[in-house]
């Protein structure tokens, strides 16, 4: 019979092509190398976040290769999977899927933002995956599958008030909570403002302000920041994401306001983003982390120096996050070889309890119970060369609060990996009432 | 061929043969090899492909979608996204009420909302605790939007890329609108960590490949829908339109029902895409609606070829594949591959990749079939030469 | 005209001899140790140790603590290993001793810069104008009076009074006046409470309306006591013509504000205007060629800092060219490579150019990296003017807004008055009759692309001035330049101009009521219903032109 039309067939050549690409391309990647332990990056290198998560990717590069040179883990080497996942949140599902079930990596270092890691969080629950998540975040989640070594926010934000409503900090009265659109401002805000109704600020002395992402004209926010704080000395605590803190703090300069009148503190600024700013008109505001790099201890330096190396620039910096990725790749490390295996659930076992040097200059212990780390709180103010001067610091690390106490629906909630409780989002133990049964 | 009232037969034999094949394959074939061949065997198809595959079946709707509206009737839509966007929230509703209370926070409204502070369901949610409602909506809701919207524009004849660009104004308002946490969607964490549809818990191997075989069904129909579409006289009236919309005008014909209809149809097509997708995806929030995702949509069927839905199909699972490949075996260069692909596409291949002359697939003009879905020469724009 | 950023204090030599002049006419004050001590305690390692120097230096009124104080605000003040202290002199470097001024030939080894935060600069500020309000230049007096705290302390009190009583010039009489004010109010004697309500109502701002009320709030709070009930009237009608007033200040600061907006939406859609409006390519690289922009002048300013440090302040100007031939050259290349072979196909041109995008934005981060690059306003871009009370007008919005209306000008004259312009328009109305005139319409069609994008490069220079320089940033600004071109008209630039000034202002105006998004989104609606209503924008074109 004669062919008339050879679309269809095209079209099956086609997605035929598609399919044995994809077939090739599956096996081919998931070939399985024996000699070395896979570990899975998913950062986004393009897309909106790649401002932030490109650096990310580069340090747990060079912690891979620093620990090869040493030998690599139980004698294995490791071996990197760098994915893109573009920014795109779905995306960042499917390639957590690609990396455990095709990539057979071992455990992941990945994601920034809230909405990637809860894209995530259900691959890496079903498949059985370990991911560590570097960045500060809202709390109100403990996952069997995930370590936290972000701060939760009584490991950043809270400080961050009580410091500016003492003496040191201006003895802030009025309250402006800054941020945008997005759950970690949101949550991080309602706890602030269950805190600060606790110390007796009145309801009206609180500026709530949200604004989308990528908002760059913020005229109008300040002009209100400005009439809204007169009269009274005023903070303001500024959850605004990446992008829009360049605009934000050229205003806040343009209109004259001045740290030592109004202060900010902000939660997402840190070295990196200051080094796409200039810093002349951020002088004097505040940051709070858990890191800086201008803290001074022998471990910092040397890790400093390493980064520096490694990315043949003397002008990067490290921040906090990255600090986080050392940590938690340390300890992922130290893990491994406790349990003498890369298996996820002997090392989320040995994982509970370890304790590395971080460059914060402090032991810092991974909890057991809510898979979050101790950390301790560092105010700096921003100094002209894009570096922090620490002007606050906790006396020792503090223990995360998976759950916040200061939210009515979550003050209950208790998240504890541990036996008998064995649960991340419970108000009573799991196997309280049935002693010697075995978890399943 | 035996005309009846205008209308083309939808395929020849040995295209029918082929669609069968196709159909055969994708519905049947994959879902056993993925489930009943052995996990050590060569021919096993991969878990984690059944969700992608199925992923890539949606867009494919959307590529046909978007090609009824632009390849055959010329209308360029950048606003797509909204209505495969609207879609899915409307699935990804149902899918949240029908987590009972294994929320969070164990209270019968989503988390999202405990966490607003909210005590009641907002009136626009209600309905959504049945899936026949949910589905009826991720259909209706574009569809009514797009009768609106289309309405107001084609009444006014706007047109060309006036359109084009108003669309995307109108994704870009629905986006910031479901940016925002107090619109009630959940902002931009949108509506995810699904437990399960109909009952099934959603991350099951076999609810997947229902999920994938329904997807491969919904694709089917609406493929075989468009095909009518475009074969009958109301296809060749669109192309009309496309060509010379003046001159449509003149022969009496009311163009404006013609558009609305098409371009409705087309929202509702989108619609039912996003509500497949979102279940198989596990998440569904505002990035679904930036501007660049709706100029991507079009760039799929530019790339498989206009006005040929054989094309836009192939074009959605090219791009997609290719994006799904080179983030991981390029990370750092995958967007030049892209880009490269894109300009290469418009430059040599006007007719996209399903234009292609392949050596030795000496194309043959069966003349009905051209003439029904393009006509030669300027296949889109007007007629500036 | 009063400038902020107390940058202006330029004329320190000025000051420095008026300082000498006091020393030789005022006997040194207090115990001569007391003195010393307390300045030799602002090289001190200790921020508290600084603080309470400062406190104390203040309350000693020496005015010779001035330079150091001075110096101290502005980072110029060093200190050695003996803790003796200097300062530097901004222009010269050179090292001067303090107390005393001598210049120090040999710089000692170890210089230290004694490091300050806002709790120090929060007493510092307050100091240095107390310090200053007895100094015989009006200007010193004039910035001293503006930065009084918005309370006056106790000891502060009493020489201000005397200040105010001694002070000639109209102007620094009324602010000093209004600082007594705002602490007589609290004052309890009702003469002077009621002096102070009048003066606040006339031309009082927001704090004072907020001590007001708050002193309202008292009144009312102690019911039944001595309140005047003339007082408590008073204080309501002042604070009613304050409201007024700061309304009516608030209206015209959101219509400034609107115009600075509608200024860089027209840098961003001027180019378009062109490139999409005149040649209908629909661009979508549009937003990498203000990224380009940008880029080129991050490039500027580095290689300024590596060759000429001395003209810094200078790379805005020379970036301004730069830009313009960077992206005019990218955009002739890519006009040449890509986007001649698609005319007559304007919806392709859309596929092609967003291929291009990607490609630019993937180049660009490997060459400059993912990360935002650092552009830093010049000076003479930094700060702004206080138009109103409370409405700041920048600087560099003031920039924006000329360097706008500049470039409209001089593109219309580009197109009106020159004979490439009008090859351009004869090119955009009918190709076919231009070729038959001879015009060679390939290259009028290259130039055409190459202006709109070093248009768009000049967009990219302004943006780097009140934004982030980074791969993505063009992708913010695709939507909101092809909706000012379509609302404007396409193909006309006047329409461009309209188009722009009415979305900026209208959102500015919006946004008080609505919130940023609210005011955005009903923005766009407007937008929709409006080309609903003028499916050609607002300028559209007339007759047969219109239909193509």
């Amino acid at each position: 019979m004669r062919m008339k039309n050879f679309k269809n067939l095209r079209l099956a050549l086609g997605m035929l092509g598609i399919f044995s690409a994809l077939l090739v391309a599956g096996p081919a990647a998931s070939a399985k190398d024996d000699d070395t332990i896979k570990v899975g990056v998913l950062h986004s290198l393009s897309g909106t976040m790649a401002i932030s998560e490109t650096s990310l990717k580069d340090v747990v590069l060079m912690l891979i290769e620093e620990q090869n040179a040493k030998g690599g883990v139980l004698g294995k080497k490791l071996e990197a999977v760098v994915v893109d996942p573009a920014s795109n949140w779905p995306l960042f599902a499917e390639k957590a899927r690609e990396l455990i079930a095709v990539h057979d990596v071992d455990v992941v270092f990945g994601c920034w933002t809230s909405v990637s890691r809860k894209s995530v969080l259900p691959v890496f629950e079903e498949l059985n995956g370990l991911l560590f998540y570097p960045v500060q975040y809202e709390g109100e989640e403990s996952s069997y599958n995930v370590f936290y070594t972000g701060a939760a926010p009584n490991q950043q934000a809270i400080p961050a008030v009580e410091y500016l409503m003492s003496e040191d900090g201006g003895g802030a009265k009025k309250w402006v909570l800054l941020g945008t659109d997005y759950v970690y401002p949101r949550t991080t805000n309602k706890i602030l403002r269950y805190f600060l109704e606790e110390q007796g600020v009145k309801d009206s002395d609180i500026m709530e302000e949200y604004t989308p992402f990528g908002h760059s004209d913020y005229q109008t926010i300040v002009a209100n920041i400005k009439k809204f704080a007169a009269g009274s000395p005023t903070a303001v605590v500024s959850t605004i994401n990446g992008d829009s803190n360049v605009p934000f703090y050229k205003e806040l300069a343009a209109q004259g306001i001045k740290a030592e009148d109004i202060p900010v503190v902000a939660f997402s600024v840190g070295e990196e983003e200051l080094r796409g700013m200039d810093a002349e008109p951020l002088v004097g505001h505040l940051a709070a982390w858990n890191y800086f790099q201008s803290i001074e201890n022998p471990t910092n330096a040397a890790f400093i120096k390493q980064w520096k190396k490694f990315t043949g620039d003397e002008d990067r910096v490290t921040n906090d996050p990255m600090e986080a990725h050392v940590i938690g790749f340390d300890m992922w490390v130290q893990a491994v070889e406790q349990a003498g295996t890369t298996n996820v659930d002997a090392v989320r076992q040995a994982m509970g309890g370890q304790t590395v040097e971080s460059p914060s200059g402090y032991k810092i212990t991974m909890d057991a119970k809510n898979h979050h780390l101790h950390k301790p709180v560092v105010i700096g103010e921003i100094t002209e060369d894009g570096q922090f001067d620490i002007v606050w610091q906790t006396d020792g690390p503090i223990r995360a609060e998976a759950w916040s106490p200061h939210i009515p629906d979550s003050a209950s909630k208790i998240a504890d990996w541990t036996y008998p409780w064995v649960c991340g989002n419970c108000t009573e133990a799991k196997f309280q009432t049935l002693p010697g049964v075995s978890a399943q | 061929m035996t005309h009846t009232g205008g209308r083309l037969p939808l395929h020849s034999r040995p295209q029918w043969a082929v669609f069968f094949a196709l159909v055969g394959v994708a519905a049947l074939l994959i879902p056993v090899l993925n489930l009943a061949v052995d996990e050590t065997s060569p021919f096993h198809v991969p878990d984690y492909l059944v969700p992608l595959l199925g992923k890539y079946l949606c867009y494919a709707m959307v590529a046909l979608a978007i090609d009824l509206i632009w390849g055959f009737t010329g209308i360029l839509s950048l606003g797509h996204g909204t209505f495969f966007a609207l879609g899915g929230y409307a699935m990804g509703m149902y899918l949240m009420r029908s987590i009972g209370q294994e929320g969070v926070y164990s209270s019968h409204l989503p988390d999202f909302m405990v966490f607003l502070d909210w005590k009641e369901l907002p009136w626009y949610w209600w309905g959504f605790d049945h899936f026949a409602f949910a589905a009826a909506m991720a259909i209706l809701v574009p569809a009514a939007l797009a009768y609106v919207f289309g309405w107001l524009a084609f009444r006014s004849r706007i047109t060309g890329v006036y359109f084009s660009i108003i669309t995307q104004a109108m994704t870009f308002a629905f986006m910031l609108l479901f940016f925002l946490n107090d619109t009630g969607f959940g902002g931009n964490n949108g509506l995810t960590d699904f437990k399960r549809i109909l009952d099934f818990p959603i991350n099951l191997q076999t609810t997947r490949v229902s999920l994938y075989i329904a997807s491969v069904v919904a694709l089917t129909g609406v493929y075989l829908l468009c095909r009518f579409i475009v074969r009958s006289k109301l296809g060749r009236l669109l192309a009309a339109i496309r060509d010379s919309e003046g001159k449509v005008l003149f022969t009496g014909y009311d163009t404006l029902q013609y558009k609305l209809f098409v371009w409705t149809l087309s929202a509702a097509i989108c619609g039912l895409a996003g509500a497949l997708y979102v279940p198989q995806v596990g998440i569904i929030n505002p990035s679904e609606m930036q501007p660049a995702n709706s100029i991507e949509m079009a760039i799929w069927v530019a790339v498989g070829g206009r006005a040929t839905l054989g094309g836009a199909m192939v074009g959605a699972g090219l791009v997609n594949a290719m994006k799904s490949y080179f983030t991981v075996a390029a990370p750092e260069l995958w967007l030049y591959v892209l880009g490269a692909t894109f300009i290469a596409v418009t430059l040599w291949l006007p007719r996209g990749v399903v234009g292609l002359r392949l050596p030795g697939l000496r194309r043959s003009k069966g003349k009905e079939e051209e003439d029904a879905t393009r006509s030669e020469g300027s296949p889109v724009e007007g007629p500036r030469p | 005209m009063r400038t902020i950023l107390s940058s202006s204090l330029g004329g320190l030599a000025r000051r420095f001899f008026v300082v000498l002049g006091i020393l030789f006419i005022l006997p040194a004050q207090g115990v001569a140790g007391e003195f010393e001590d307390a300045l030799a305690g602002l090289g001190s390692k200790s921020r508290k140790q600084i603080k309470s120097s400062i406190q104390q230096l203040a309350h000693l009124e020496d005015p010779r603590a001035l330079p150091a104080l001075t110096a101290l605000l502005e980072k110029r003040l060093r200190v050695d290993a003996e803790g003796r202290l200097y300062e530097v002199v901004e222009d010269s470097g050179e090292l001067l001793r303090i107390p005393g001024g001598e210049v120090v030939a040999s710089p000692p080894d170890s210089l230290r810069k004694p490091r300050i935060n806002n709790a120090v600069r929060r007493v510092l500020g307050p100091a240095i104008a107390h310090l200053q309000l007895d100094s015989p230049d009006a200007d010193v007096r004039r910035s001293a009076a503006e930065a009084l705290p918005d309370r006056l302390s106790e000891r502060m009190l009493p020489d201000v009074r005397a200040a105010a009583e001694r002070e000639k010039d109209p102007q620094i009489r009324e602010l000093l006046a209004l600082a007594l004010a705002r602490a007589d109010i609290q004052s309890g004697d009702s003469q002077r409470q009621l002096a102070a309500v009048e003066l606040l109502g006339e031309s009082g701002g927001r704090v004072a309306a907020s001590i007001l009320s708050t002193l309202l709030e008292q009144i009312d709070s102690e019911e039944g006591s001595e309140a005047d009930p003339a007082l408590r009237k008073a204080i309501e009608s002042a604070l009613a013509r304050i409201e007024m007033r700061t309304d009516l200040i608030d209206m015209a600061g959101n219509l400034i504000y609107g115009l600075s907006l509608a200024s860089v939406l027209l840098l961003v859609a001027l180019g378009l205007g062109i490139t999409f409006g005149l040649m209908k390519v629909i661009n979508m690289a549009h937003g990498e060629m203000l990224m380009l922009g940008a880029y080129t002048t991050y490039s500027v300013q580095i290689l300024f800092l590596q060759y000429m440090p001395g003209w810094i302040e200078a790379y805005m100007l020379a970036a301004v060219p730069c830009a313009f031939a960077v992206c005019g050259l990218v955009g002739m290349g890519l006009e040449r490579g890509i986007i001649r072979h698609l005319y007559g196909r304007p919806l392709e041109t859309l596929l092609a150019t967003w291929g291009i995008s990607l490609l630019l934005i993937q180049t660009v981060r490997l060459i400059f990296g993912a990360q935002n690059v650092e552009v830093a306003n010049p000076d003479w871009l930094s700060g702004g003017f206080e138009i109103l009370e409370g409405v700041v007008l920048p600087w560099s919005r003031v920039a924006i807004v000329l360097f706008a209306s500049a470039t409209v000008a001089a593109v219309w004259l580009l197109l009106q008055r020159t004979p490439l312009g009008l090859q351009v328009r004869a090119v955009t109305q009918n190709r076919e009759m231009a070729a038959c005139m001879g015009i060679a319409t390939g290259r009028v069609d290259m130039w055409t692309f190459g202006l709109g994008s070093a248009i768009a490069g000049l967009g990219g220079v302004a943006l780097s001035q009140i934004g982030n320089v980074g791969p993505e940033m063009g992708q913010a600004y695709i939507v909101d330049s092809f909706l000012v071109v379509v609302l404007g008209g396409v193909g006309k630039l006047a329409g461009t101009v309209t188009a722009a000034l009415g979305i900026g202002v209208v959102n500015k105006l919006l946004e008080p009521l609505t919130g940023a998004v609210f005011g955005k989104i009903l923005v766009l609606l407007f937008i929709v219903l409006f080309i609903q209503r003028r499916p050609q924008g607002i300028f559209a074109l007339q007759g047969r032109a219109a239909e193509s």
